[in-house]
């Protein structure tokens, strides 16, 4: 059942360092700031939010609200957008992934995704919402952005999963 | 299940989510109001991208390495290629020499004609080379980063060209980068001249796409397709006569009472890595306040009304 499948694995309760997480979200930052140009620009999952948003559901009580908003501050430095644009979105993308989190844990992957398409859509759209404040138009094509980034929320998630066992297992030996 | 909402009571975690969304969604909207009205926040800007700077350095690499692998295929593969480039380079240069050589003649002669006419003597401005570290990752914005910051003097609204024309202007100086607003940024406006007939005008750049329209141009306006369009030079912030674009449609519809002139810069906005940044704009004397729009006009055209 999916319940056993994501609840019922010790190695998971197990406590991650801070390190882990801190570097995981460096990494999402890495990625996004990636030269990306064009129409790869438009398709560019959001690696921070999918990040954020995993932290936010697995381990609530370490990556939370305030958190997000920093990465917000950071990401809103680099895109040279306006203070306060990304750390908005991204606090509510937590705020979605902290109320959300029981429910999504009982669900398998899959499940998992479709919920996850309306936090990021929404997230995109508070992002687009208030460019549209400032600037007067909306970039339609921005959106496919989050559905790249739902279609990211498997892969990084198991991803995200293994290393964390591996490190358990390493440290179950030593 | 339940012990792991006990434990969430248990302990004292601090505020609520909902406490906390609120405390910082408010944060985000009254720091989106201060940094979209005001410019107090420049220095905590700054502070924060030479933190992320090394990141931001590393994220670059990638590209470099490819495309230093790319050079590498192109020294392997295309000799051919390269050896006619060459060629063409070559023949390009000495022409160039030829009409340089034309250009300090007319330059001196300028120069002689301007002391004997009492004008002033029109600036020469020295360029500083700048390499683009990123393109816009932002899908709405048309700005780049250069790796030129106020560490090598770069300063709030110089002027950023290519081997062409313009590309943009510096609008956000960092200790060592700095932001470029392209001229295809929505709204960016060129004050420029239509280089047939001298015909004064503002270009506009349009946001979504690589396009620049002139807009407010009349119906009948004296202007066709492939007009190329230098800067005037009016108001102080562009130097004169550097091309800027070219004219590529042009649509007269009577009903409006503007003609749609929709145009394409003339310099690789998009494409290069290597930008120059000019420097040494000579300041133009204070415009007087309060005076009415014609009196201004008139204060800006002796410069070039003959």
């Amino acid at each position: 059942m999916s319940y056993a499948n994501t609840r019922s694995k010790p190695e998971i309760q197990r406590p991650i360092s801070n390190i882990f997480i801190l570097t995981s979200l460096l990494a999402a930052l890495f990625m996004n700031w990636l030269p990306w140009e064009g129409i790869w620009l438009m398709l560019r999952p959001d690696f921070v939010a999918v990040v954020l948003l995993y932290w936010c559901m697995n381990k609530p009580w370490r990556v939370g609200i305030g958190i997000s908003w920093v990465m917000g501050i950071l990401a809103d430095v680099s895109d040279a957008s306006l203070f306060g644009q990304h750390a908005l979105a991204y606090t509510l993308l937590a705020f979605g992934g902290l109320a959300l989190h029981r429910r999504l844990q009982m669900f398998d992957l899959r499940q998992q995704t479709i919920q996850v398409l309306g936090i990021f859509v929404l997230t995109y759209a508070i992002y687009t919402l208030a460019q549209w404040q400032i600037n007067g138009y909306v970039v339609w094509a921005y959106f496919l952005g989050s559905l790249t980034s739902t279609l990211l929320w498997a892969p990084l998630n198991l991803m995200l999963r293994a290393i964390q066992q591996r490190s358990a297992e390493r440290e179950s030996r030593s | 299940m339940i012990d792991g909402t006990q434990s969430f009571r248990f302990f004292n975690r601090g505020p609520s989510p909902a406490v906390r969304l609120v405390f910082f969604a408010v944060l985000s909207l009254l720091l989106m109001f201060i940094d979209a009205r005001y410019r107090y926040l420049e220095s905590a800007r700054s502070a924060v991208s030479v933190l992320i700077s090394p990141i931001q350095r590393m994220a670059t690499i990638p590209g470099i390495l490819w495309q230093q692998a790319d050079d590498f295929f192109i020294t392997q593969n295309a000799h051919q290629n390269l050896l006619a480039e060459n060629a063409e380079l070559r023949s390009q240069h000495q022409n160039d020499a030829a009409q340089l050589l034309q250009l300090q003649d007319l330059q001196s002669e300028n120069q002689q004609f301007r002391k004997l006419d009492e004008l002033p003597v029109r600036h020469e401005f020295s360029t500083q080379l700048a390499e683009i570290i990123y393109a816009e990752r932002n899908v709405f914005k048309r700005k780049v980063l250069i790796d030129k910051g106020s560490q090598a003097d770069v300063q709030l609204g110089q002027v950023v060209m290519d081997d062409a024309g313009i590309v943009g202007q510096i609008t956000r100086v960092y200790p060592w980068l700095s932001e470029v607003t392209l001229i295809t940024e929505k709204d960016h406006a060129v004050p420029v001249q239509v280089v047939r007939n001298g015909l004064r005008t503002i270009l506009f750049g349009s946001g979504d796409t690589s396009q620049l329209s002139l807009r407010y141009m009349p119906v009948n306006a004296d202007i066709q397709t492939d007009d190329v369009l230098v800067t005037s030079g009016i108001d102080g912030v562009y130097p004169p006569g550097i091309p800027v674009a070219k004219v590529t449609k042009i649509e007269r519809d009577p009903v409006y009472p503007f003609a749609r002139v929709s145009c394409l810069p003339v310099a690789g906005v998009d494409n290069h890595r290597q930008l120059l940044i000019l420097s040494g704009m000579p300041k133009l004397p204070e415009r007087p306040e309060e005076s009415p729009a014609s009196d201004a006009g008139k204060h800006a055209r002796p410069r070039r009304s003959n």
